[in-house]
């Protein structure tokens, strides 16, 4: 038999308690509200979500929350598209801020036609493993080994490895992560503005034909570029060129002319390279033998 | 009587017959030197040389830069070309001093003072022991007096003197044992004395029996000194390996063996030291074992320290197209791909793998869990799992939870391993990525 006392009683005490505890808990909404700018939420929805870090910032969230705060303007934002970047502009109603696109630059023309191999790597296929075993091989130790970590680990896609063992980046998709500058072991990548169109693609730091016998296009620390460009711009370091990015507006195509081995390139658009007249042509399209 | 080992561990083939029964003989001086000024753990010596400036043999060149550090002399008279850079075995540019030595000269050896080592205090041994440049021969290239000189709070009662000479192929140890037993006498007297311990240890495999009779009779007389016989088995030459089997005693992770109360030594750093303390002279040549099926005229050989390898393997003559360089044995040795790279003091062998010994890229296959490689490794890790988190990037949680800095590279996982899983070369490289995120943070 159903005790219907018993049942109402504990009904009732059910029902009340969550009165009580609902009371408690919508007071405490009240009284420990914390204000969130709703606008974040918006604004983050509007970022990639990469959460690739390249503007600095541990992730998407919280760029959002400090360009609400006003604290990074939306153009900081790699990955975006400008259209995107203009969307979350108006809808703050702030500046897009100047941020100039940069992209990842390999310091290394070294592709297997033209720079040596000297020992055959059967290790591990990654760079970082090779380079721990005398240095992957290379016949110039500062090279790119051609392994393709960098190809691995960019999460745009934006570098492929060419028919030489060189990765080559693609401009559009790049946003700067620094992913690939972490990751090389030579230290060949770095991040530049897109305007930056002088380039030495070279790292080596041995002097004259002993860096030629090594690979073909590397810099020999001759000096003509130096000569040639405005005072200042280029200065001989440790064997060679170094370019002072500080004074680079001045700077024109005709430096690199006299450059013997196309170690000092023009970047032009869509992955353009120009060498000077002076460098010599490569045309050998296979690899060259190891040893 | 059953013969003190420890578990695990692996019995490669040992190709020692090569050069076993051939006498050190010494080699010609190569058209120039290269010392690199990094030979030795620790920081590298401080040039004190100038270009074009003669130098005579034996003479002082760099001075250490710090405790943990030990200076370099000169391997021959002649004149420095060149206090600039070269490149050493990592693939690297360092800084090194380039000698020409004269041709017609006598090449005496400079020794700056003869000492009377009867009333030489255990300090000024240890001092004299970093003053000649001394680092351990046996391939870590530590430098030899810090060992010797424990942490505060810590006393050094025994003595191991490395004679085991596990690596295949090597065989210099060998031949020092039985060419050089008085200045290996002397020495193991001297470091006695250098600190302050009770007993001196002379291990050696088994494997080498005429090296154990003529230690045997030689410390025959000594109350300090005895000899102990090992099993031959690889790596019974590594530290750990050497106390868990001479004392029943591990070495702490991250320790020391001045932890537990000794110090090791490698037989040729200890018969070096009872040669030249005496005479005060510096570290300028030392015995290289060069063997491998890819050598003409194998044998053990007194080198200068700084002769480049090219002018080694022009010496030696190659069989055919050698396919493989290696400083130091086969299972812990680095693979050279410079030939222009100088011996250091810390390499004791160089062998030249011919076309026969030759691998070519085995296909790398997923682990199949068989356990071979924990059953191997002679530190009992688990090199399976520690293999899978290496390809997963795990490295931090290699570090944390699976001792991955306790780990040696003897190779022995490597070599057992029946899906060629480059397990060591794994481990280089997780260990590398920590100690960068270490240092960087």
């Amino acid at each position: 038999m159903i005790d219907i006392q018993a049942l109402f009683v504990a009904v009732s005490l059910m029902v009340a308690l969550g009165v009580l505890l609902a009371t408690i808990l919508a007071i405490a909404n009240k009284k420990l509200h914390v204000f969130e700018d709703p606008r974040i939420d918006v604004v983050e929805g509007m970022l990639p979500s990469a959460n690739c870090g390249a503007c600095g910032e541990p992730g998407c969230r919280a760029f959002a929350e400090k360009v609400v705060k006003g604290g990074a303007t939306p153009g900081q934002c790699t990955v975006s598209s400008s259209d995107g970047r203009e969307d979350i502009a108006h809808f703050l109603g702030v500046d897009v801020g100047a941020q100039e696109k940069r992209v990842a630059r390999l310091a290394c023309a070294g592709g297997n036609n033209v720079a040596r191999q000297r020992v055959e790597y059967l290790g591990l296929p990654t760079c970082q493993a090779a380079h721990l075993v005398a240095g992957g091989g290379k016949g110039c130790v500062w090279g790119c080994l051609g392994l393709g970590d960098c190809e691995r680990v960019c999460d745009f896609g934006a570098i492929t490895m060419n028919e030489w063992g060189l990765p080559v980046v693609d401009e559009e998709k790049c946003t700067a992560c620094n992913d690939c500058v972490e990751v090389c072991p030579k230290d060949l990548f770095s991040l530049h503005p897109i305007s930056h169109k002088l380039w030495v693609a070279c790292k080596n730091e041995v002097f004259g034909e002993d860096a030629e016998i090594e690979c073909e296009v590397a810099c020999t620390a001759c000096g003509r570029c130096a000569a040639d460009a405005p005072e200042g711009i280029i200065e001989m370091k440790n064997n060679l060129a170094v370019i002072d990015y500080s004074k680079i507006e001045k700077v024109t195509d005709t430096c690199i002319q006299r450059c013997p081995t196309g170690a000092i390139v023009w970047l032009g658009e869509k992955g353009w390279v120009k060498k000077g007249v002076g460098a010599k042509g490569i045309i050998r399209k296979t690899p060259l033998p190891i040893g | 009587m059953s013969l003190k080992t420890f578990a695990h561990g692996i019995h490669p083939r040992e190709n020692k017959e090569i050069t076993a029964l051939k006498p050190i003989r010494r080699f010609p001086f190569p058209p120039y030197f290269v010392l690199l000024l990094s030979q030795h753990a620790g920081k590298p010596a401080k040039p004190i040389v100038r270009e074009g400036q003669e130098v005579r043999r034996g003479e002082l060149i760099a001075v250490a830069n710090g405790f943990v550090s030990v200076p370099i002399h000169s391997p021959a008279t002649g004149v420095v070309k060149k206090v600039g850079t070269s490149l050493d075995f990592n693939g690297k540019m360092a800084p090194a001093i380039i000698i020409i030595p004269y041709p017609g000269s006598l090449q005496q050896v400079e020794c700056w003072q003869s000492r009377d080592i009867d009333h030489m205090t255990p300090k000024e041994i240890i001092q004299g022991v970093q003053d000649m440049g001394m680092v351990g021969l046996g391939g870590a290239a530590f430098p030899t007096h810090v060992k010797l000189t424990p942490p505060k709070g810590k006393t050094i009662e025994t003595l191991i003197i490395n004679g085991c000479e596990c690596e295949p192929y090597l065989t210099s140890d060998h031949r020092v044992m039985l060419e050089q037993s008085d200045d290996i006498m002397m020495g193991i007297r001297l470091l006695l004395k250098g600190v302050m311990a009770q007993r001196a240890v002379i291990a050696i495999e088994a494997n080498k029996p005429d090296a154990i009779e003529l230690m045997k009779k030689c410390s025959e007389g000594e109350k300090q000194i005895s000899v102990a016989v090992f099993q031959t088995k690889y790596p019974q030459g590594a530290e750990k390996m050497l106390t868990r089997a001479l004392m029943k005693k591990d070495i702490p992770s991250g320790g020391l063996p001045a932890d537990i109360g000794c110090v090791i030594s490698n037989v040729a750093t200890v018969a070096e030291i009872g040669r030249l303390l005496p005479r005060g002279q510096g570290l300028i040549e030392r015995v290289v074992t060069i063997s491998g099926r890819g050598v003409q005229r194998p044998g053990n050989y007194f080198i200068p320290i700084g002769t480049p390898l090219d002018f080694i393997l022009d010496q030696v003559g190659l069989e055919g197209r050698a396919h493989q360089v290696i400083f130091g044995g086969p299972m812990m040795g680095k693979g050279v791909a410079f030939l222009e790279t100088p011996i250091t003091k810390g390499i004791s062998g160089i062998v030249v793998m011919a076309d026969a010994e030759h691998k070519s890229r085995q296909k790398i296959y997923p682990c199949i869990k068989c356990a071979e490689c924990v059953n191997s490794c002679p530190i009992h890790l688990n090199p399976s799992t520690l293999g899978l988190l290496a390809r997963k990037d795990e490295f931090d949680q290699m570090a944390e939870d699976f001792h991955l800095f306790d780990c040696f590279e003897c190779g022995c996982c490597s070599y057992v391993c029946p899906s060629h899983i480059p397990l060591v070369q794994y481990f280089r490289l997780a260990k590398e990525a920590v100690r960068k995120k270490r240092s960087a943070a």
